[in-house]
């Protein structure tokens, strides 16, 4: 058990790896010298020998990607290109947003979710448990920006609440006005993990049910009710908490497209503003921040489903 | 979750969303007799793929054309000459949609093309190779399965610049990760089967053994698989767009006009400019999503359940 889970770290760290690899590279394929962009074109050749020389970038690549690895450990994330900011000054002003948005999506989503898909399982093959997966199998495939346009139709248009954008400061709000303040784009990336979390969830309780225990405990007569809360749901945990940690880490893809559709400032706003702008040294940093997250999440999931295995937790 | 599923970490944004553990096990078959719900998803799909080859000569106008050029006409409600009103630059949206539908759907279907020929031919490729090979290739590609696809393609946007073209070969490269995947565990899965093994043993030749006894076997789950893909590579080709980084202005795209159109939510007369396009490209995916859900679960669903 131990040993997995060392195992699944060291796959998540070379992971890590690979991603920052990919990202450094990735950008370094960027046509333009950073030096040049910053200075303009005005700048006479030496003036720009001389930037390279204190951004570093006339050492070779390999020793750059190594320059650039530390500092990001170090949580230095460089300075802007486009602003001349430092980067953690630019995610500072930032950061909130996106943090408050996903922390209560996670915190209103998942509960709900969570309880419908349970007891889509504990009924299945009712009237209930059908509408609900005709309803999470038509929003699994819709696009975030439907969704956020049919909410937007519902509140704003038909039932005359809030706004289509978040506008506004945010500035010495309480918990409540903040949720008030967020509540389209929070309720519409709950539908987007709503749709895969009914549906998984779901199918891992079913799982554990057609188990052998479970039918033993059947045939025994214990209550269908003591069943799924006794038996069946303690073993689902493991299961149960993969499905929610992968949910979480597509959060990621939703989090960009609710933030530039509801138009207020965040990390997913100021990355794709990094790329219209060329700005490489922000979307190297704000990328291994979103991938870095993303695979953190992905090995929540994976320990998760090894620790639900009593055979792995309790070796022969 | 089955168990093959716990232990393979390494899965793609969505991919076990739509999960077939649910479904029930069917004989592998090549005939397929759609319910009710394979027959709206059908019907939905047919009419967008007309509209999608037809769509510029069924346009009233140019897609930037002005309908009304004489007056100043933002976001206006449908009216004779401009049936589902104009967008935020006075354009025509039906002509839009109608030109739209063929860019959106013919990115999506390319890149999906030809992340199954990158995929295929790696896959099956890695499952006959030495093991040493197939570690290689496969942890290559468990690296790139283990970003998001979106932050992959916001690099190499930002790297080289969106156009069509490099639309296509993004996403072709990225969901052929997925494709590799499948393609893959399914060469290890069948050539070890006992029946090939047996045709083998009678004597039948490669091309029989292809075609009359790994074909109908891999047919179903490689079928429901395209339809998943084409799903996801439709989602992430509008996803960028929605951006702004996808398809370019003035072309028109059903991700960017729904970007461009974005005002009409907070001072338009008419909705309609980003509700149409929207509503495109959700009933597109949720069609296909019918069909691979009604497919899956009338044939071949212990293959695809294994992988």
């Amino acid at each position: 058990m131990t040993s997995l889970i060392l195992k699944r770290l060291g796959i998540g760290l070379v992971t890590v790896l690979a991603v920052s690899l990919i990202i450094f590279f990735g950008t370094k394929i960027l046509p333009g010298d950073a030096a040049q962009i910053r200075l303009g074109q005005s700048a006479t050749p030496e003036n720009v020998a001389a930037f390279r020389a204190r951004l570093g970038l006339d050492k070779p690549y390999i020793v750059q990607y190594l320059v650039w690895l530390k500092n990001f450990m170090m949580g230095d994330l460089g300075t802007s290109l486009a602003s001349d900011v430092p980067i953690s000054d630019l995610i500072a002003d930032r950061y909130k947003n996106t943090v408050f948005v996903s922390a209560l999506t996670a915190a209103i989503g998942v509960p709900i979710s969570l309880a419908l898909g349970i007891m889509a399982a504990m009924y299945p093959g009712t009237l209930y448990d059908r509408v609900l997966t005709l309803v999470s199998v038509s929003l699994v495939a819709a696009p975030e920006f439907f969704t956020a346009t049919l909410l937007v139709l519902l509140f704003v248009f038909v039932l005359g609440i809030g706004n289509a954008i978040v506008v506004g400061s945010t500035e010495g709000k309480g918990l409540f006005e903040l949720i008030a303040h967020f509540a389209l784009p929070i309720t519409t990336l709950c539908f987007v993990i709503a749709s895969q979390l009914i549906r998984m969830s779901r199918a891992a309780v079913l799982n554990v049910m057609s188990s052998p225990y479970i039918e033993m405990a059947i045939l025994k007569g214990v209550p269908r009710r003591r069943i799924i809360f006794r038996h069946a749901l303690l073993n689902a945990i493991g299961p149960i908490v993969n499905v929610v940690a992968l949910n979480l880490a597509y959060l990621v893809t939703g989090v960009i497209v609710v933030e530039v559709y509801f138009g207020y400032n965040g990390l997913a706003t100021l990355i794709v503003q990094g790329v219209q702008t060329r700005d490489y040294v922000l979307i190297q940093g704000l990328g291994m921040i979103f991938c870095l997250t993303y695979v953190i999440l992905m090995l929540i999931a994976d320990i998760a489903a090894f620790a639900s295995n009593a055979r792995l937790r309790h070796p022969k | 979750m089955s168990k093959a599923r716990q232990n393979e970490h390494y899965v793609a944004p969505y991919d076990t969303g739509v999960s077939f553990d649910e479904l029930p096990d069917a004989a592998p078959s090549t005939r397929y007799k759609p319910s009710w719900t394979g027959w709206i998803g059908i019907v939905v799909v047919s009419f967008w793929v007309f509209i999608a080859i037809f769509g510029p000569w069924l346009a009233p106008i140019g897609e930037n054309e002005l309908p009304f050029p004489d007056d100043y006409s933002e976001f206006q409600l449908p009216r004779p000459g401009a049936w589902l009103g104009t967008d935020e630059s006075d354009r025509d949206v039906l002509s839009r949609l109608l030109y739209g539908a063929g860019r959106t759907i013919g990115i999506s279907f390319m890149a999906t093309v030809l992340a199954y020929f990158i995929g295929v031919i790696l896959g099956i490729g890695a499952a006959i190779s030495t093991p040493r090979v197939d570690m290689i290739v496969s942890r290559i590609n468990d690296a790139f399965l283990s970003l998001p696809t979106i932050m992959l393609g916001l690099v190499v946007v930002a790297a080289v610049g969106s156009s069509i073209p490099v639309l296509i070969i993004t996403a072709g490269v990225i969901y052929a990760t997925v494709v590799f995947r499948l393609a893959r565990a399914l060469g290890q899965e069948i050539m070890v089967m006992d029946f090939v093994e047996a045709a083998r043993v009678r004597g039948e030749g490669r091309w029989w053994i292809i075609t009359r006894e790994i074909w109908p076997n891999a047919a179903m789950p490689l079928l429901t698989d395209f339809g998943l893909r084409l799903i996801y590579v439709i989602l992430f080709i509008s996803s960028l767009s929605f951006l702004g980084l996808g398809v370019q202005p003035p072309q028109a795209d059903w991700g960017s006009m729904v970007r461009e159109n974005l005002g009409a939510l907070s001072y338009g007369a008419s909705v309609i400019p980003v509700v149409a396009p929207a509503l495109a490209i959700a009933t597109l995916t949720v069609a296909i999503n019918l069909i691979v859900d009604d497919l899956s679960a009338h044939s071949g669903g212990k293959l695809s359940k294994r992988l």
